[in-house]
């Protein structure tokens, strides 16, 4: 699936790094569902127990219909006997009146049979029919004792406790799969609250350093792999694993030497098919790799087309995009016709069993080892036996790309968390505060060995404004990652109000600012609660007065369902409006602090005129750190901070930075060069 | 999608052909295998059967099996072959159709569904071949082989297999229309979880400051609730099939069994045994007959998938193209000159115009820009001259010569295009700017370097560890936007075009680099012509020529102090960005 550009990993499927300890971490992380687990495992030991028994069940039905075909022997040699004692008088044999004539006929056939088979021991199955023909032609009172007999209430009663065999099976089953379903929709879930939770316990620094298609891509697809083969992988391998020694125990019960026999022949198959999974599995990466690799190259192309086009990178383009396809191709081929053979070569495994077992079976039967019904048992076992052979070795394939993505959902929850506030108990009351700031000697880097800023003293007064300005990429964030404690100093302190930051915890300190950034940070969901976001007791009345305030209410009037309009939904809320309601929810927060970023890029003239104002609106009466790109801003700004390379490199206001002649009077001047 | 199967070509349908026969012959074989069965069964059964005569039997079974094994190796590579030809032939044919495409259609379209059409439809509709021919081959011919096998043997038998067959279907068909809808509804949800992480990690500053964070959890939890609800449902209706299956399959055996018990006690003699193999044997053919019918179901479940993918990839490769190549590629008259002659300019079903009657003409050498708020049509007017679109009225002229008569190759050539939004290639920054053909021999390493100093790129350039060799990631995730632009920049300079086209290209760079670069590219390129959309007064202020657009209009066109005097549109713009003194008026 592609999700719009924002996955972070390409190039096909991760490695598992250490698949024990992957796994292991996996099972542990499940304790909550042990007892459910355990359930569904009993359900499912018990439903193998089943399916080992069953076939047990079926040889003895078939050989009860068995007993049904062959002649009563004992009553033939009774009547042979009557005959040779008296064959001229009427005999009774089990209620059954048996005339002189009767007596000739049987002889007469008997003789025929004799002179027609070549011997009556070793017989082939065109004689055994022939045989059951003049058994027809037999006399109706004989045919009536020596028929062979079938015993229908023992047949009743196996069928019966089959049928309740397999019923309760199902339903085991059935009942797993339902425990099951529980058990890893709710590990899922409980894994991405786990996520969503985590998100807000890291510090900043994981989020600059990391991309937010990965993190993403965590909560989605990794999750989803990891509960997945919950149920697909660890229950087949369970399942089938229980089969699998079930089945074993009972061939060797039954009959060792077929045991042997049939255990020999999955074999065979199996090894052969585990060359071919691995050799498919080569493929299959190679294919991964290949086809991330085309995406990209897709992506790129498609979403540069003007660029392709206006350049004529066609030929270029043609030329990467051949030789991945061709590449594709290859590994397609080699995956499909490999992955192709698995089942013809499990339908080949099982039918070779088929015959191994019948036939060592026929030796033993004529023999007289066994009866024929272990033959049929010995059919379902080697089946029972051999496919879940199969099943756990694709499955502990499976298990494979599932671990690696558990790896990555357990080395998130695992990320070290931002430093501990529980011994901070001072609390801040926000009324109170008068807005005065200190820098004392600031020292800061993103990178422990490398200060970018040095050594920062500043004194700001409540309602002073301060501006930010310096060329792109010069670290103004910086600042705003210091102010809000987002990463926390090297050295010296922020004081607000006389009272050291480092004293205070981080919801205090971002309750005392609020923050207005260039992206315009709309989220999903109505109009209001974008405005009011986290505040609940704000009324709609204080809303509308502040959408005044700032100029959105006749927007607000406009929109299809005003403020209960949906944000997402709704594609007529242009970027400077957006940038209106965020301006309005900083009002909501009504901080000591302001932190704004003025930069309104995507905004026609006259919304601009309208932000711009609305920004005016909210620095008054706050001290306001605002990241400029007006000059009306930066000309009457208390305080100018100048950035460069992420340092501050020069301080003081615009007549006297001007005065200067650096980097700023450079800046400055740079506005009105050709 | 058969349409689709017409780009396969005949080697192809002879690969077909010959997958069909072979898979014919291991049907045949497969199904001979019960017959086999069968004799030995009764072989076994019959005392003093000559062992003789079992292994005859058992060796022509493993015979059969093997050959079926055989014959589906062979099917199988011939259609592992078609699949992947099909695969190389239509991604191929999608890409190119993609290339072709003007620049307003694949917006349309959105590069993203793009994307998805030329990789996971197509393997959609490939999963209909590799699967589906071994299927929708071998499960009619199996149902029908196993069918006929076993007809007229007794219709009870025949009655039960049918309930079977009923029973699977009628269970299959329920559990779908319950999940089918559910699957999408996850899908749904899960964009949702995608859309709530998104917001707050892109906005985790934000989140923060607002003490947002258990806000943010809450409304996770929301979809992630209903996401595992709606799972675990699907889930639960799903564990239906496993044990229905395996209740059905057992049963129609031991019913057979019962069947078969009670018509042979009933029978005479003389067919006691036969009903008995043939017993043994019907269990087999009709578990075959329902595992056909299940197959069938299957395939029944792949086939609107890929009929709607195929539907998706017919759309891109039927799309008409607009943009038609012209033959002139002939030396023109003029040199750096373009000029538009009442120019409209409406997208092809929409109403309203998003340019009305635009004429300027640029002189060689001359700067011209252009200036409006967004919407007013100024990215637009720029792109009619490569042609990302057409004019729907009137004509642009680019050296005398209407674009519309240009050999597309001879036109770009002309060209320098930087659009708004950099567009990087993975690969190094050298390849970068020196992307493309621009008819001329690919720039040497001293011109790549000049044009990244006129672009401003050179210093951090030089501070990339491999310099001009540095890597450059998929969409240039590696540098920061301003230097994306820089780069973009560069590649325009290098081919040295008549005309440069900067389509708000300049607003990612800081003043200073802007006007830096800007001051650069006039010393470099005294003789090109430049067309420049802004939205800073400061950059376009010193242009020889500026338009400035409302709506689709051309509301004002002189210089900055003509403009000043008499553009009320104009004024306010100017004004709200810089004070009096400083537009020195």
């Amino acid at each position: 699936m592609f999700n719009g550009g924002s996955g972070g990993r390409r190039g096909g499927p991760e490695k598992v790094k250490n698949f024990g300890k992957a796994i292991k971490r996996m099972l542990a992380e499940m304790r909550k569902y042990y007892a459910l687990i355990t359930i569904a495992m009993i359900m499912s030991i018990a439903t193998s127990a089943i399916s080992v028994i069953a076939p047990n069940k079926l040889a003895n039905i078939t050989d009860e219909i068995a007993a049904g075909l062959a002649l009563d022997q004992n009553k033939i040699n009774d009547i042979t006997n009557e005959l040779s004692r008296d064959p001229l008088t009427e005999s009774v044999i089990d209620n059954v009146v048996i005339s002189p004539e009767d007596k000739e006929a049987f002889v007469n056939i008997i003789k025929e049979l004799r002179s027609e088979t070549s011997s009556l021991t070793k017989l082939s199955g065109e004689d055994a029919v022939m045989i059951y023909q003049k058994i027809d032609e037999l006399p109706e009172s004989i045919r009536e004792v020596i028929k062979p007999k079938m015993n229908h209430d023992a047949i009743r009663n196996l069928a019966l406790l089959m049928a309740i065999l397999y019923v309760l099976s199902a339903t085991l089953e059935y009942l797993e799969g339902f425990i099951m379903a529980r058990v890893t929709s709710g590990f899922a879930r409980d894994l991405r609250n786990r996520i969503s939770h985590k998100i807000n316990m890291l510090p900043l620094r994981y989020f600059d350093q990391n991309q937010i298609g990965d993190t993403l891509s965590r909560v989605t697809n990794d999750v989803d792999s990891v509960s997945s083969s919950i149920d697909n992988s660890f229950g087949i391998i369970i399942g089938d694993g229980l089969l699998l020694i079930g089945s074993l125990i009972m061939m060797l019960i039954t009959n060792w030497v077929m045991a042997l026999v049939a255990i020999a022949s999955s074999l065979f198959g199996f090894v052969f098919m585990a060359t071919i999974l691995k050799k498919s599995q080569k493929y299959f990466a190679e294919r991964q790799i290949e086809l991330g690799n085309m995406n990209a190259h897709i992506e790129e192309i498609y979403s540069g087309i003007a660029v392709v086009k206006a350049y004529d990178g066609k030929e270029t383009a043609d030329k990467k995009f051949n030789k991945l396809n061709k590449k594709i191709r290859n590994a397609n081929l080699h995956s499909q016709f490999l992955s192709g053979l698995m089942h013809p070569i499990m339908a080949f495994t099982g039918n070779l069993g088929y015959v191994a077992v019948c036939v060592t079976g026929a030796i033993l039967t004529i023999n007289g080892a066994i009866s024929f019904g272990v033959i049929i048992a010995f059919i379902s076992y080697a089946r029972l036996f051999s496919s879940p052979l199969s099943r756990i070795a694709q499955a502990v394939g499976n298990l494979q790309p599932a671990a690696a993505a558990s790896e990555r959902v357990f080395e998130f929850i695992d990320e070290e968390e931002m430093s501990d506030e529980q011994h901070i108990n001072s609390h801040i009351d926000k009324s109170v505060i008068r807005g005065n700031i200190v820098f004392d000697h600031v020292k800061f880097g993103y990178d422990k060995n490398k200060a970018i800023i040095k050594d920062f003293s500043a004194e700001v007064k409540a309602g002073q404004k301060i501006a930010i300005v310096g060329p792109t990429g010069a670290g103004k964030t910086t600042m705003v990652n210091l102010l809000m404690k987002f990463y926390e100093i090297k050295d010296g302190d922020i004081r607000i109000d006389g009272a050291s930051t480092k004293k205070m915890t981080r919801a205090d300190i971002h309750s005392l600012f609020t923050m207005v950034l260039q992206d315009t940070w709309t989220f999903s969901g109505t109009v209001r609660e974008n405005i009011a976001y986290n505040h609940k007791s704000v009324s709609d009345e204080q809303i509308m007065k502040i959408c005044d305030t700032v100029g959105l209410s006749h927007f607000i009037k406009t929109l299809p369902n005003g403020l209960d309009t949906d944000m997402s939904e709704s594609e007529s809320i242009s970027a400077g409006q957006k940038q209106l309601i965020t301006i309005a929810r900083g009002m909501v927060e009504d901080a000591p602090f302001l932190i704004l970023d003025e930069a309104t890029s995507n905004v026609d003239t006259r919304t601009e005129e309208l932000v711009q104002k609305a920004m005016d609106k909210l620095t008054e009466g706050r001290t306001s750190f605002i990241i400029a790109h007006r000059l009306s801003t930066i000309k009457n700004a208390d305080l100018i901070l100048v950035m460069n390379d992420g340092n501050i490199i020069e301080t003081g206001n615009h007549v006297q930075l001007m005065k200067k002649g650096g980097l700023y009077a450079d800046l400055y001047n740079s506005q009105f060069a050709l | 999608m058969f349409k689709l199967f017409r780009n396969l070509k005949r080697k192809d349908w002879l690969f077909i052909a010959l997958a069909v026969l072979f898979i014919a012959g291991q049907v045949v074989l497969e199904l001979k295998m019960p017959e086999y069965m069968s004799n030995i069964t009764v072989l076994v059964r019959t005392e003093g059967s000559e062992m003789g005569e079992i292994l005859h039997n058992g060796a022509l079974m493993l015979l059969c099996a093997f050959g079926s094994l055989v014959s589906t190796i062979i099917a199988g590579w011939f259609v592992a072959n078609v699949g992947a030809d099909f695969t190389f032939i239509v991604k191929k044919k999608i890409f190119d159709k993609v290339e072709e495409l003007s620049v307003d259609d694949i917006k349309r379209f959105s590069t993203a569904s793009l994307i998805t059409r030329t990789t996971n439809d197509v393997t959609q509709v490939r999963m209909v071949i590799t699967m589906g021919a071994n299927m929708l081959i071998r499960a009619p011919l199996s149902a029908t082989w196993a069918i006929i096998k076993i007809s007229g043997k007794s219709w009870q038998w025949s009655t039960a297999t049918g309930v079977a067959v009923v029973i699977i279907l009628a269970t299959i068909i329920t559990i779908m229309t319950l999940v089918i809808p559910r699957f999408k509804l996850i899908q749904k949800l899960t964009d949702r979880l995608n859309g709530v992480t998104q917001e707050s990690l892109k906005g985790i500053r934000v989140v923060r400051a607002f003490n947002a964070e258990r806000y943010q959890e809450k409304k996770f939890d929301i979809p992630n609730t209903e996401v595992a609800d709606t799972t675990r449902f699907v889930d639960r209706v799903l564990s239906i099939m496993s044990p229905t299956m395996n209740l059905v399959l057992n049963s129609i055996t031991l019913a057979i069994y019962l069947i078969g018990a009670a018509l042979i006690s009933q029978s005479v003699m003389a067919n006691k045994l036969t009903l008995f193999s043939d017993m043994v044997v019907f269990s087999t053919y009709a578990v075959h007959v329902i595992f056909s019918f299940l197959m069938l179901a299957m395939i029944f479940m792949i086939i609107p998938r890929a009929q709607v993918s195929a539907e998706r990839i017919n759309e891109v490769l039927d799309k008409e193209i607009t943009i038609k190549d012209g033959l002139f590629d002939d030396d023109t008259a003029e040199i750096g000159t373009v000029e538009f002659r009442n120019v409209s300019f409406k997208y092809p079903d929409a109403e309203e115009y998003l340019l009305k009657d635009i004429s300027f003409r640029a002189e060689k050498g001359q700067t011209v820009a252009f200036i409006g708020s967004t919407g007013s049509g100024k990215s637009t007017l720029i792109n009619l001259i490569p042609r990302f679109y057409d004019v729907t009225e009137g004509a642009v002229f680019v050296d005398g010569v209407n674009v519309r008569d240009y050999n597309q190759k001879a036109l770009h050539k002309k060209l320098g295009y930087i659009p708004q939004k950099a567009v990087i290639f993975s690969g190094t920054v050298a390849s970068n700017i020196a992307y493309g053909d621009s008819g001329k021999k690919k720039p040497n390493e001293r011109k790549i370097q000049t044009a990244a100093k006129v672009a401003q790129a050179k210093s951090f350039i030089e501070k990339l560890d491999k310099q001009y060799n540095s890597h450059i990631a998929q969409s240039g995730t590696n540098i920061s936007g301003g230097q994306k632009q820089r780069l973009a920049i560069a590649r325009a300079i290098v081919r040295d075009p008549e005309i440069y086209i900067f389509d708000d290209s300049f607003s990612a760079l800081d003043y200073k680099t802007d006007a830096a670069l800007r001051k650069a590219l006039k010393e470099y390129t005294k003789d090109a012509t430049s067309l420049i959309v802004a939205q800073r007064i400061g950059t376009i202020m010193h242009a020889d020529q500026i338009i400035v657009l409302d709506r689709g209009y051309c509301v004002g066109h002189g210089t900055h102090q003509e403009l000043m005097r008499n553009c009320e549109v104009y004024r306010e713009i100017a004004l709200s960005q810089l004070t009096k003194e400083e537009l020195n008026v």
